[in-house]
């Protein structure tokens, strides 16, 4: 195995070939914003708050989908990615109906943590108030499309891990919608299993288990290291 | 009175919440006591006041949601010196601007027929009712607010640690762990 010295904010860290950026940044504890990375599944570069300088480089690049290289220099922390990223945020805020007062994720949102951390004390552009709906057809858990922001950790934990691929995403643009199998209520879906781990890994209170009101809901995804610790080394070890 | 000892006037008010953060602000407690010592309250949903006066501080709760509170807004943002949106409505808008996603006409066919007793129609034409905004606003959208207070409601303490500081002409300290 091949390793990689570099740079990230000022610290010399080395990583494996192939190893992105953003976790050889976390594996030495420098801590980068993220909504839709997380550990276990693939990355995609959906919520682009990951974002990085690199040295030489004329734009600024996904740390979760950026492989290490060789003599690399990255900066995490810079004042101009502070603004993009608190931007982003309120971006993410504006776009559907978060009101954290009357969520079920509110006070352990991830969407949420991250204005606080990112000193977000109000939204700068027009919030859309956009007309969306909530899907309770299935028998366990329901979707507030209204708290969705698009990350697709659930399409991606239940193609990758589960191997059901009940979700993925349909729409371009402001129509861009979480769908069960093709469109139909997650109810009726076929291929659901219902092992809720897309509700688990949901960063905000899109998903989420029936019968919790405001402030209830609290996500565990611990198994999905279980589960991907067995699948690699073959052990069911916690 | 002396200008640079004269107390701080404090104004605070109430648009479209649903009074809770004024609430709140009586769970100062005993430390209304104190705060009394520093400021003279001018204008409150506890005074009785004709005209909104000049200020230092106003302290805003609720969203602007409809005529009455955005022609409020504009002169209260005239006569403040220093305009504060207190609490989640008056930041974000929150459970205010919930019924934003509908139609006014959808709105008020909701209350006033299909889920009143006994139903007397929508009222219109009728000057002590202020028409309804097409969407309830936070306050920032319509004036400029020089801080924001959030929290649905802030607590008394944070009301408390956040008036002393402006009192005392420091810097407050409104970093919270949770937005909203």
């Amino acid at each position: 195995m091949s390793i990689k010295t570099l740079t990230i904010d000022g610290r010399m860290v080395t990583g494996a070939a192939g190893e992105s950026i953003f976790d050889v940044a976390w594996n030495n504890g420098i801590r980068i914003p993220r909504l839709c990375h997380v550990g276990g599944i693939s990355d995609v570069g959906a919520c682009r708050l990951c974002l990085v300088e690199i040295e030489g480089w004329p734009k600024l690049a996904a740390a979760c989908l950026t492989p290490v290289e060789e003599g690399m220099v990255v900066r995490t922390q810079t004042e101009r990615l502070r603004r993009h990223r608190k931007l982003i945020v309120e971006l993410l805020l504006a776009e559907r109906n978060h009101v954290c007062s009357v969520c079920v994720q509110n006070g352990h949102c991830e969407l949420q943590d991250l204005a606080a951390e990112l000193g977000v004390d109000h939204v700068r552009v027009y919030y859309r108030f956009p007309r969306l709906g909530v899907d309770m057809s299935h028998e366990r858990f329901g979707l507030d499309h209204n708290r969705c922001i698009l990350c697709t950790r659930c399409v991606r934990v239940c193609d990758e891990v589960e191997g059901a691929h009940t979700w993925d995403v349909a729409g371009r643009g402001v129509n861009c919608m979480i769908v069960a199998d093709m469109g139909e209520p997650w109810g009726n879906s076929e291929t659901c299993t219902s092992c809720g781990k897309c509700v688990q890994v949901c960063p905000t209170g899109a998903l989420f288990e029936k019968g919790k009101t405001v402030g209830e809901m609290y996500k565990d995804r611990r198994f999905l290291k279980y589960i991907v610790t067995a699948r690699e080394k073959r052990q069911w070890i916690r | 009175m002396d200008p640079v000892n004269r107390k701080i006037r404090l104004a605070t008010v109430w648009l479209g919440g649903c009074s809770g953060c004024h609430m709140s602000f009586l769970d100062m407690d005993e430390r209304l006591l104190e705060l009394a010592q520093r400021v003279e309250l001018l204008a409150s949903p506890f005074t009785d006041y004709k005209d909104f006066p000049e200020v230092d501080i106003t302290l805003v709760e609720g969203a602007v949601a409809n005529e009455e509170h955005l022609e409020q807004i504009r002169l209260i943002r005239r006569r403040t010196r220093i305009l504060v949106a207190f609490g989640d409505c008056a930041v974000t808008g929150n459970v205010t601007a919930l019924r934003n996603v509908f139609p006014v006409e959808e709105v008020l066919a909701r209350a006033f027929q299909e889920t009143a007793t006994p139903v007397v129609g929508v009222p219109r034409g009728n000057p002590a009712v202020p028409r309804l905004l097409e969407r309830a606003r936070p306050i920032h959208e319509v004036v400029q607010v020089d801080y924001f207070l959030q929290g649905c409601p802030p607590s008394g303490p944070e009301i408390y640690e956040f008036l002393m500081a402006l009192i005392e002409g420091r810097q407050p300290e409104i970093a919270r762990k949770k937005f909203g």
